[in-house]
């Protein structure tokens, strides 16, 4: 036993090979049932992929940093679901790369913020908090409602989505900068084609501006979004699949 | 341990190892270390037999407690409506008047009311009611689409302008920037505004401008507004008779909304709250200060 102890200690290379066996085991044990267990991600009905503006909208916000301050996980506890609303599920972020759960609340839970305020409420409260929450320590975001959104990107970016397995077609990505576009301009041309291609997508002016799409446009368009996808009328929450 | 000697200073054996020329003591882990040490690695093998633990292939150990977050949430939550369901049952069917007849019922929904309205609420309409440029103020006896128990209620279920069905609907039109009036036309139904609201007190009407802007007001604006601009709940059009003004009440604010004719949305609540959560909610800014006595309910909003 010491003898076997000692040769480990005595040779460097076999004690970092030793380690790297012991701390792989670890990560093992943790990562790989995730590839193959079935039931990990709920079966659900209404999660879609993020459209070309809500994608560029969940850049800003990964940008800004919102998520230092923000969570989306609504944790199984009765607290949690009574103030923002069913758990998060699984199904829920698995387009998200990355996810953006987090554990820091110095804001409110985001996960279910769509729907649940107006987009004026929105843009009010993005370009000065403390005029909508008085109590708030969020620093305002003006620029984003003066800030052109670059959507010359847009097609990479579903690109790589692609890659990480989010189920784009071919004609989404090749349309991925006309789409950016079009879900910010309900009266422009390309409105109804992209509500072709991204069925249940909502088309609207978000930021208040029709001369333009704004960063503030595709900021909004995410979080309006934000857990309104499962439609919990078919989700059988009791069933013994989901009930881990 | 071939080279391990006693070392004098303390008396301890020294581990036999020796670099640069110096040497280690082989002092023992201390004894309630090693017991805690041994404890937990006992505690974990524990922890797998109780609690889900390993994964296998496909599934895992769920462990002979058959612990699960979510049937426990699922279950507290059910206990939660369970505590409450006997007081939802009395407000299902109870009106303004019956709720504030019953002091414990009363008690129950304000509370209910006020902790629903300060989590989902408050954001858009402020603490209290308050409201903020562009989201009424709930705590005043003004009401755009109506001020009983059931017309608030309905409300706070479908929403305005929101994606429900049923959502109440109205849209004032924006006759600056579509063209639809000319700036100077704008201007004298400002005058006019002015000079028939509260506000003619303190924004002092520009009366000839107020005589041609009452031409243009009975043509445009008095279908949805009144005649005497009274406004028209059952359509969302506020009365223009008082001096409270949704977006806001200088003259330049008159008029950038007779301009851009603005409607805010409020999202529908019916798919977040349960039924008696609502009714409490109703009540409780039914209560806020302003909340007018049940009668016969408004009846819906015609088709637009």
């Amino acid at each position: 036993m010491w003898s076997f102890h000692k040769w480990f200690e005595r040779h460097s290379l076999i004690l970092l090979i030793g380690i790297l066996v012991v701390v792989s085991i670890g990560g093992l044990v943790q990562i790989t049932p995730l590839f193959f267990i079935e039931s990990t991600i709920e079966r659900v009905e209404g999660v879609r992929p993020y459209t070309p503006l809500e994608l560029a909208g969940r850049q800003i916000y990964i940008r800004e940093g919102c998520y230092t301050c923000h969570s989306q996980m609504i944790r199984p506890l009765r607290d949690e679901v009574e103030r923002y609303g069913h758990y998060s599920l699984a199904a829920e972020s698995m387009y998200d790369h990355p996810f953006q759960w987090g554990s820091k609340r110095t804001g409110p839970d985001l996960a279910r913020v769509g729907g649940r305020y107006s987009d004026e409420w929105h843009r009010a409260h993005l370009e000065d908090p403390r005029s909508m929450v008085p109590g708030s320590i969020m620093p305002p975001y003006r620029f984003l409602a003066r800030a052109e959104l670059d959507v010359s990107r847009m097609q990479d970016h579903l690109r790589v989505n692609r890659m990480l397995r989010v189920p784009y077609t071919d004609v989404q990505q090749a349309n991925a900068v006309i789409d950016a576009r079009a879900q910010a301009e309900p009266n422009g041309d390309a409105a109804y084609d992209f509500e072709q291609r991204y069925p249940g997508a909502v088309v609207r002016d978000f930021d208040g501006d029709p001369s333009r799409v704004t960063e503030m446009d595709a900021l909004i368009a995410y979080l309006q979004m934000l857990g309104a996808g499962v439609d919990f009328s078919t989700y059988q929450a009791e069933a013994p699949e989901n009930q881990r | 341990m071939a080279n391990s000697e006693r070392d004098e200073a303390t008396g301890m054996q020294t581990t036999g190892h020796e670099w640069d020329g110096l040497r280690e003591l082989d002092t023992p882990l201390p004894r309630w270390w090693l017991i805690v040490f041994y404890a937990s690695i006992v505690a974990a093998v524990i922890y797998w037999v109780l609690m889900p633990a390993w994964p296998l292939g496909n599934g895992y150990t769920r462990g002979v407690l058959n612990w699960s977050d979510r049937r426990n949430v699922a279950a507290e939550v059910q206990a939660l409506q369970s505590a409450r369901a006997p007081m939802f049952a009395r407000l299902a069917d109870a009106s303004a008047a019956g709720i504030a007849a019953d002091p414990e019922l009363q008690q129950f929904a304000i509370a209910a009311g006020q902790s629903a309205f300060g989590d989902n609420c408050a954001t858009c309409h402020g603490a209290g009611g308050g409201g903020a440029p562009g989201f009424p103020v709930l705590a005043d006896n003004v009401w755009i689409w109506g001020g009983t128990l059931a017309d608030i209620e309905q409300t706070i279920r479908v929403g305005i302008r929101s994606s429900h069905p049923d959502a109440r609907l109205s849209q004032m039109p924006a006759f600056g920037r579509d063209g639809l009036l000319s700036p100077r036309q704008i201007g004298d139904a400002t005058e006019y505004v002015i000079s028939i609201s509260m506000a003619r007190a303190r924004l002092t009407p520009d009366m000839a401008a107020a005589a041609r802007g009452a031409a243009v007001y009975q043509e445009q604006c008095a279908s949805c507004h009144g005649v005497e601009g009274a406004g028209d709940r059952r359509i969302g059009a506020p009365s223009l008779k008082d001096d409270l003004w949704l977006y806001g009440g200088s003259r330049a604010e008159i008029r950038r909304q007779i301009e851009q004719g603005r409607g805010g949305v409020m999202p529908s609540w019916e798919a977040r709250f349960d039924a008696g959560t609502l009714r409490s909610l109703a009540y409780y800014v039914h209560e806020m200060g302003g909340g007018e006595p049940d009668a016969t309910p408004t009846p819906p909003t015609p088709p637009q």
